[in-house]
């Protein structure tokens, strides 16, 4: 069966170009433009993987968000895609412990990534 | 040498007594500082006593356990947050409570050191604590100089404009590689989106425009007399096309010529901007009333629609640079969120002032009060 990735994000281009994207590697796509959307989502469906925006309706939305998917379904892989740290110089320090404790994602990835590179680390990430 | 003090609050004499231990000989260097950070620890055995310490001594850090006797920790964040102390605060806390360590978090504490800690653990949170605060307090500094404001405003605004362009060119990648094959409708619909964006790009770049204007600090406006009900008029015929497409309705309700010394181009970016937003958040078919009013001293200038309106959270963060409101009801209309930061901007060039009032799906009502005579 296929698996299902959750993709959320708030610019409604990138969304549809990432779900083109993550299908092309065969995956089934479910997305939702915003926090409140995905946590509607996440209440009935169980995605295998998650790829969230970090800055949606709040700054942090993408941080309380996998928080949220994480409290629910342990298992399932998060990878927070920013564009942030390139271009704002503002950083999360996200590798270190303390923040690992609670930021939890397990893999931040530039939003301008190739997509063989985004197609690596999805597999990595759902052992495959 | 500096000295930040730190105040452990925990009932756990353990707890104070090994914090102070481990941190009797320790550094911070940092290659930003001129000199190196020491520490004083100070302790509180109880949230009431940790009050009592903070109003006097003004500690630097709080390392703060919540399961206090009287008082729980929580509350004395409440209390530094309410004070708006500059302190840092982190709380210490038990793996089990990890949920309300996320919640104190979000409540302003800075971060949280799980307990027990080793002296590594606690080392490591109070170093990178005090370089934070450090470049807090440098980033302050800064600010009241003017130079911060201007660095946050670039990066935002490179973020803004790249987001455009990271659209656009993902688009061109996917025509390229004929990705639709011969499905000549979803390239159409491509086409569609990279215009949409394209627009957004041109919009926030006319509004930079205004605001590099005012901003250039114009050392003497061009003051004139000018007929106030007539610009809005023009600025009213401006948006008329794209009032027409939302299906909204502009009422200009004062004939009468009202005039006031002011620069004609300025008080057309104030109209074009409130009516704008009065079309672009409105509902179809809905309306927008314009009023302008000569009083004693001031001309009032005020926009109703009967829109999508906003919370007071919202309505707070209105004239921020770059803030959009994000919600359901706002998500396909695009602006650069710029507009009502430069006319603000504008109006505090005249002294003026500007009032909000807004009620969630009802409509929303901007009123510009300028005093006259005012000299700028």
């Amino acid at each position: 069966m296929k698996k299902t990735v959750l993709i959320v994000d708030d610019d409604m281009d990138y969304l549809f170009q990432m779900k083109i994207k993550v299908e092309q590697f065969g995956f089934e796509t479910i997305t939702a433009d915003g926090q409140k959307e995905a946590e509607m989502i996440i209440e009935t469906t169980r995605p295998d993987l998650a790829i969230l925006d970090l800055m949606m309706e709040n700054d942090d939305s993408g941080f309380i968000l996998a928080y949220k998917i994480k409290r629910k379904y342990p298992d399932v892989p998060i990878i927070i895609a920013t564009a942030v740290t390139a271009e704002t110089g503002m950083t999360f320090d996200i590798n270190s412990d303390e923040n690992k404790q609670w930021i939890k994602a397990d893999l931040f990835l530039d939003k301008g990534i190739r997509a063989d590179q985004l197609q690596k680390e999805i597999n990595k990430l759902l052992k495959i | 040498m500096a000295e930040y003090k730190i105040l452990v609050v925990d009932d756990e004499p353990g707890i104070r007594m090994g914090t102070r231990r481990i941190l009797q000989n320790f550094k911070v260097d940092y290659p930003f500082m001129d000199e190196h950070i020491e520490f004083v620890v100070l302790e509180a055995a109880t949230g009431e006593d940790g009050i009592e310490i903070i109003d006097r001594e003004m500690p630097d850090i709080i390392l703060l356990d919540n399961k206090l006797p009287g008082i729980q920790g929580v509350e004395v964040l409440e209390y530094v947050k309410k004070k708006l102390y500059d302190i840092v605060v982190v709380m210490i806390t038990s793996y089990a409570s990890l949920e309300l360590a996320v919640k104190a978090t979000r409540d302003g504490a800075y971060d949280f050191i799980p307990k027990p800690f080793t002296p590594q653990e606690l080392r490591g949170s109070i170093e990178n604590i005090t370089k934070q605060l450090f470049l807090k307090r440098m980033t302050q500094k800064m600010n009241k100089e003017g130079k911060l404001i201007r660095f946050q405003f670039l990066s935002v605004l490179s973020h803004e404009l790249k987001a455009p362009i990271n659209a656009i060119e993902g688009y061109v990648k996917m025509m390229n590689d004929r990705q639709f094959g011969d499905d000549m409708a979803a390239y159409q619909e491509m086409i569609d989106r990279m215009q949409e964006r394209i627009k957004g790009m041109r919009s926030l770049i006319m509004d930079l425009l205004d605001l590099t204007k005012i901003e250039s600090g114009k050392p003497v406006q061009h003051l004139e007399s000018v007929n106030i009900t007539g610009i809005a008029q023009i600025s009213i015929d401006t948006m008329r096309p794209y009032s027409i497409q939302k299906d909204v309705d502009i009422y200009l309700n004062t004939k009468e010529k009202i005039m006031m010394d002011a620069d004609p181009n300025e008080i057309e970016i104030i109209f074009n901007n409130l009516i704008s937003n009065a079309v672009k958040y409105n509902r179809n078919g809905g309306r927008v009333d314009v009023f302008i009013e000569s009083k004693k001293d001031a001309v009032v200038l005020q926009v109703s629609d009967s829109g999508i309106g906003m919370t007071d959270e919202e309505k707070a963060r209105l004239f921020q640079d770059f803030v959009r409101i994000k919600n359901q009801k706002t998500k396909n209309i695009t602006g650069s969120g710029l507009g009502l930061s430069i006319l603000k901007k504008i109006v505090d060039m005249y002294h003026g002032e500007i009032d909000v009032q807004s009620v969630p799906d009802k409509g929303t009502t901007f009123t510009i009060t300028i005093p006259v005579n005012a000299q700028t």
